[in-house]
């Protein structure tokens, strides 16, 4: 679609279309899905401000205008009270959901790719903030996030083109002060740009939650036997003669790996989560809606 | 073929590729198994990691091992091992096979066919010329030596004879062929004969000579000889043996004339001995039955004796016209006949009555001239089914009407009145002598003493027939001995008295040759030459090498000399000969038999007969060496973590189970037939939908219940049938409701079907939509049940007429509702003809029930019931709903009742009026 050859022939446009289409209903429809199980309302403040929810009466002092008393409490008693309500504002949360081709593996051909549960996870909280009123937008998308159907649309047709890198690597964008990020990846590639990522997030202030999707077959290394195990884009490789023999090596960088992200998003204000693919959905979009719920 | 003791290869060299396995070794060694390439993105955790063991690296021994034997399998097997290869008849030239091919040789005559046969393939590939001969069946001519190949086409005509070989006649039959040295392989039967040393020497002049023997015991049963009331059968086998315990069996008709055994006995050799002994005590009715001796197990004519008159006792019957009384026992009539006949066969004297009673083989009437008209048929109804009746002459029969005008059917011969006395004091002449016997008489070959002369005798009235029926005659040619057949059976006179009165034939030993040869008495055992002598003698059965009887076909009969000869040879085989009513048996073995082992001189080449089965190695070993391939690819599976244990359990499983279950769906169908029979049971068409099926079983349960209630048809449980593949003729009625889901039965299921209803079973077809489409309207089920219903042979149909028999074979009804209350009901049409009877409500419709009725009702869901009995499903709404559905199960009871009881119900109308005809 970005190729201006292809916009010029409306044949081809119209099949291109549809391609990206075709794979658009289904994904939002999932995440639709997912989020119908999740009822909440447009959160609060939990403090006064501007909103449409009552908050609380607090006694009217000088320098409250007439127009704020309010007067049906008032009447109640001798004294004025001013109705308060909370403070309600719009978020902006940005999302980077990897789709490089490590997010493509399945180690099951009954189990989903951690990419499509990393996307439907990810447009799920989309849809559930939109829903809330929030500002949404992608991390590498150079647009300001915004709110709407439209913007969720924009949000699917981005997530359901795949990325070609071999590892996913978080973009270095500038993040707008106070804004909150969710980062959604099997962070199996270069340590230093998620380190970078999140280090720049502190600076600016912003928070967010980093969810780790794992395959089942990469938490418990099922494999034996001489193996030439390669990367998804066979870029990177590594041969073993006895598989079950790399095991516990293998569990214990794991392990690292894991605890590394969990000790970062603790320095940095983060929440860490790690997700199997193994595992239904749901529990993990609830824990993810709550740590952006927390992080407000 | 290159050998390794009792193997050997047919291509040896192959061998050589053995030495490459070391090679093999250690380049399966430098080659480690094939990594299995796995994608997976985690992949950047492993970087670095070390494997701990470097030895891995190599394929791990046991495979090396497991594909070196493999290859070594193959190997072998390619180089064509063979097991237990013959060993060739060393040397070249023509090869002379002997056989003995005696009785003594069936015994194991398969074996030496097989050894033949091998022999005949190693001469043959050694293109070496073969001569084969039979020493018991010389062909003429001397040795023809010829291909291998040619005398492999002939090897089935080659069988053992029941006769001894002639080794003495083989030395004349070498000397005919070419004078060429050649080597010799005698098959012996292991016995000892007169000239075998002179045939070995001189063949063993010839050339090498090898001797084959088997160790099979050989066994000759000599004839049974009688003592003292018993059989007595001594069998003999060549010396030398161990102990060895035999059964001997007694064969012949039962009294049904099926063969059986009728006496076993056991012959015991002890250790060293030579002869054994058996004695068989029978009664005298089974005893004559015998036909043939045989041991048990030995399939060989010297292991069988057949049985002829000699074993047979005859049971004669003496009956004398007049009791000599005080006058002496001399002059008794049949004194002489008890005299000759005691020692050979079992006299029966008394009354008439009794005598007819012991079921004779011979009635002796001496001097009785008349019976009485009763006892006279029974005679002649007991000669005609193969009875002897022999009679002698005497003053009374001289002096009775007997014969004498016409011919009395239990006489030979017309009698001339009052009889001649010759040479007596008041005659003149001397007395007669006999005249030899004619050569077609049964006396013919009996010597005729001097001394016996006839003073009186009853003359035979001159006849064209006479000349027939004369067996012996006086010198001037008056007859003697008449006889004629009868029926199966025969009539003799002797024209003289039983006793000394008329002549001395009695006296003479004449007279008791002349009774056997009637066959009154049995023949002593070894009679000799002249009880055999001057009759030819005609093959009944013969016997073959093997033992086995056979029809004689054409062979030529054996005159009585030959006969009396013995020695069985080919122009006399082993069997049953007779002549008139004589029976003689010939058998192998005769009373003198003595079996020895024969006496190779030193030096002579003695091999065995059994040979060890020669086995071709190669398949099993190219099997193994699959199997063991097979097992390396597993093993190289399972080693790179690519073998999936769960699949292959499964399909196993599977399979195991499906075998399994196949026997009990046949119980199954058995246990069901039973049940669908002990009881009247409704049934119903499994549509293959699960709720419809069970609507279906519940509205036939509620019927039943409702039957069992009312009427006296109690019917067991409903049961479904498959249409495809149950039988249907058990159900007297099926109720099929109609799916749209339901797929048309196949070809056979509907010539069933077709067959049902022609047997007089019922469908009642609902295509439960009557609440939405009339009958033959376009509805969805109406077009399924045309479908279904179009190769069925269903009559033309009508709607239920008002005075169908179905509205009152026990409810009287007019409306058939289900749950649905449509008038729309179809039955077979009545006849064109049919019209109302005077004074009768209603027609005369057709004579059977109904094959098809077709509605759409749902009558099944009306008679529905639950476990508790409780309706299943609402019909209509309160109190006419449940009418409804009462009105429902009433069309149900008539429906059962018209299955059952047909046109009965119909009939049943003209009992009124039978009633009232029968009261005038």
């Amino acid at each position: 679609m970005s190729e201006p050859a292809a916009i010029a022939a409306p044949a081809a446009l119209r099949g291109q279309a549809e391609a990206v289409a075709g794979a658009l209903p289904p994904l939002l429809a999932a995440a639709e899905r997912l989020a119908a199980t999740l009822v909440l309302g447009a959160h609060g403040r939990r403090r006064p401000g501007l909103g449409d929810e009552f908050w609380q009466y607090r006694a009217a002092h000088e320098g409250d205008s007439l127009r704020a008393i309010d007067w049906r409490r008032s009447g109640r008693s001798d004294s004025t009270f001013v109705r308060q309500k909370e403070w309600q504002a719009a978020q902006s949360v940005l999302f980077w959901i990897d789709r490089a081709q490590s997010m493509s593996f399945a180690g099951a051909v009954e189990r989903t790719a951690k990419a499509d549960r990393a996307r439907v996870l990810g447009l799920a909280v989309a849809i559930l903030l939109n829903r809330g009123g929030e500002r949404i937008g992608l991390l590498e998308d150079p647009e300001p996030p915004r709110h709407g159907a439209a913007q969720l649309m924009r949000l699917a047709e981005a997530l359901a083109a795949a990325d070609g890198a071999e590892y996913g690597t978080p973009p270095e964008c500038a993040m707008p002060p106070g804004a909150r990020a969710v980062l959604i990846s099997d962070f199996l590639g270069p340590w230093e740009p998620v380190l970078a990522v999140l280090a720049h997030a502190a600076d600016r202030g912003a928070k967010g939650a980093l969810v780790q999707v794992l395959d089942p077959a990469e938490e418990a290394f099922p494999y034996r036997g001489r193996t030439l195990f390669r990367s998804m884009g066979g870029g990177v490789s590594h041969e073993t003669l006895k598989a079950d023999r790399l095991r516990g090596p293998y569990l214990a960088r794991l392990a690292e790996r894991k605890a590394r992200l969990a000790d970062l998003a603790a320095r940095t204000g983060w929440q860490y989560l790690c997700h199997h693919t193994g595992e239904a959905a749901q529990p993990a979009l609830l824990w993810l809606y709550r740590a952006l719920e927390e992080s407000f | 073929m290159g050998g390794l003791g009792s193997i050997a290869f047919a291509t040896p060299w192959l061998l050589w590729a053995l030495a490459a396995l070391p090679v093999l070794w250690w380049l399966l060694r430098a080659v480690p198994p094939a990594p299995l390439r796995r994608r997976f993105p985690a992949v950047t955790l492993l970087l670095g990691l070390k494997d701990d063991e470097s030895e891995t690296d190599r394929t791990p021994w046991w495979l090396l091992l497991l594909r070196c034997l493999a290859v070594a399998a193959l190997i072998l097997g390619l180089a064509g091992p063979v097991l237990n290869p013959r060993a060739a008849v060393d040397g070249r030239g023509p090869l002379l096979v002997l056989m003995d091919a005696s009785w003594a040789s069936a015994q194991d005559w398969a074996a030496r066919l097989a050894r033949l046969e091998a022999l005949l393939d190693e001469a043959g590939r050694a293109g070496r010329p073969v001569a084969l001969a039979a020493l018991s069946d010389l062909p003429a001519g001397g040795p023809a030596f010829q291909s291998a190949e040619a005398w492999r086409s002939r090897l089935a005509g080659i069988v053992p004879a029941p006769w001894e070989p002639a080794p003495e006649d083989a030395l004349g039959w070498l000397e005919a062929g070419q004078d060429v040295r050649h080597e010799t392989v005698w098959f012996s039967d292991g016995l000892e004969r007169p000239g075998r040393a002179a045939l070995h020497a001189a063949l063993a002049a010839r050339g090498p000579l090898t001797v084959i023997e088997s160790g099979v015991p050989r066994l000759a049963l000599l004839p049974p000889v009688a003592e003292a009331g018993r059989l007595l059968l001594r069998a003999q086998r060549a010396p030398g043996g161990g102990a060895q315990e035999f059964a001997l069996v007694a064969r012949g008709p039962d009294p049904n004339g099926v063969e059986r055994e009728l006496a076993r006995a056991a012959l015991v050799f002890g250790a060293g001995e030579s002869a054994a002994e058996a004695a068989l005590d029978l009664p005298l009715e089974l005893r004559n039955r015998i036909q043939r001796f045989e041991i048990v197990g030995q399939r060989s004519a010297g292991a069988v004796s057949l049985a002829d008159d000699a074993l047979r006792r005859r049971k004669v019957a003496l009956l004398a016209g007049h009791d000599a009384g005080e006058a002496g026992e001399l002059l008794s009539p049949l004194h002489y006949l008890r005299q000759a006949l005691a020692p050979a066969a079992e006299l029966v004297e008394g009354p008439f009555g009794d005598l007819m009673l012991a079921a004779p083989d011979v009635l002796i009437l001496a001097d009785v001239a008349q019976l009485a008209p009763d006892e006279a048929r029974r005679v002649e109804d007991w000669v005609r089914s193969g009875g002897l009746l022999l009679r002698f002459a005497g003053p009374r029969l001289a002096a009775s009407e007997l014969s004498r005008v016409a011919e009395d059917v239990l006489m030979p011969v017309r009698l001339r009145a009052g009889g001649r006395d010759v040479g007596g004091a008041m005659s003149w002449g001397a007395p007669r002598r006999l005249a030899p016997f004619a050569a077609g008489s049964v006396f013919a070959g009996l010597d005729i003493p001097e001394e016996v002369t006839i003073t009186s005798q009853v003359l035979a009235q001159p006849d064209p027939a006479l000349a027939d029926r004369v067996e012996a005659a006086l010198a001037d040619g008056t007859p003697l001995v008449t006889a004629k057949t009868l029926g199966e059976g025969r009539l003799v006179l002797f024209h003289v008295t039983a006793n000394a009165d008329w002549s001395n034939l009695p006296l003479s030993g004449l007279f008791v040759r002349m009774l056997e040869r009637l066959a009154v008495a049995a023949r002593a055992a070894g009679a000799g030459e002249e009880a055999l002598a001057g009759v030819t003698w005609t093959p009944e059965s013969v016997l073959d090498g093997f033992g086995a009887a056979m029809e004689p076909g054409n062979l030529p009969g054996v005159p009585g000399a030959r006969l009396a000869a013995g020695r069985p040879a080919p122009d006399l085989r082993p069997g049953i000969y007779a002549a008139g009513p004589r029976l003689v048996a010939v058998n192998v073995a005769g009373s003198e038999t003595v079996l020895a082992a024969p006496d190779w001189p030193a030096g002579t080449a003695l091999e065995g007969l059994a040979l060890a089965e020669r086995r071709d190695l190669a398949g099993p070993l190219l099997v193994l060496a699959l199997g063991l391939l097979l097992a390396d690819a597993l093993a190289t599976l399972a080693l790179g973590g690519r073998l999936r244990g769960a699949r292959v359990a499964v399909v196993a499983a599977g399979l195991v189970l499906a075998a399994g279950a196949a026997p009990q769906a046949v119980r199954a169908d058995d246990a069901r037939a039973i049940a669908a029979t002990r009881e009247t049971v409704l049934a119903y068409v499994r549509t293959g939908d699960p709720a419809l099926d069970r609507i279906s079983e519940a509205g036939l349960r509620g019927l039943s219940r409702v039957l069992r209630l009312r009427t006296s048809v109690e019917p067991a449980e409903p049961m479904g049938v498959d249409i495809e593949t149950d039988e249907l003729a058990f159900f007297p009625f099926l109720y099929w409701p109609v799916t749209e889901t339901q797929r048309p039965p196949g070809e056979a299921a509907y010539e069933r079907l077709n067959r049902y209803l022609r047997g007089g079973g019922m469908i009642l077809f609902d295509t439960r939509d009557a609440d939405i489409g009339r009958f033959g309207g376009g509805t969805p089920l109406g077009r399924a049940f045309r479908r279904l219903a179009a190769p069925l042979a269903i009559p033309p149909l009508e709607p239920v007429p008002p005075d169908h028999v179905l509205t009152r074979t026990f409810y009287l009804l007019q409306d058939f509702p289900g749950r649905h209350n449509a008038p729309d009901v179809w039955v077979e049409a009545a006849p064109p003809g049919a019209v109302q009877a005077e004074g009768m409500p209603f027609r005369t419709l057709n004579d059977g029930v109904t094959p098809v009725v077709i509605g759409g009702n749902d009558w099944a869901a009306a008679w529905a019931i639950d476990a508790n009995g409780q309706p299943l499903l609402p019909v209509g709404r309160g109190f006419g709903g449940e009418r409804q559905r009462e009105m429902a199960f009433r069309f149900g009871v008539n429906l059962v009742m018209h299955v059952l009881t047909g046109n009965y119900k119909s009939d049943q109308v003209h009992v009124p009026a039978l009633l009232e005809r029968l009261g005038q």
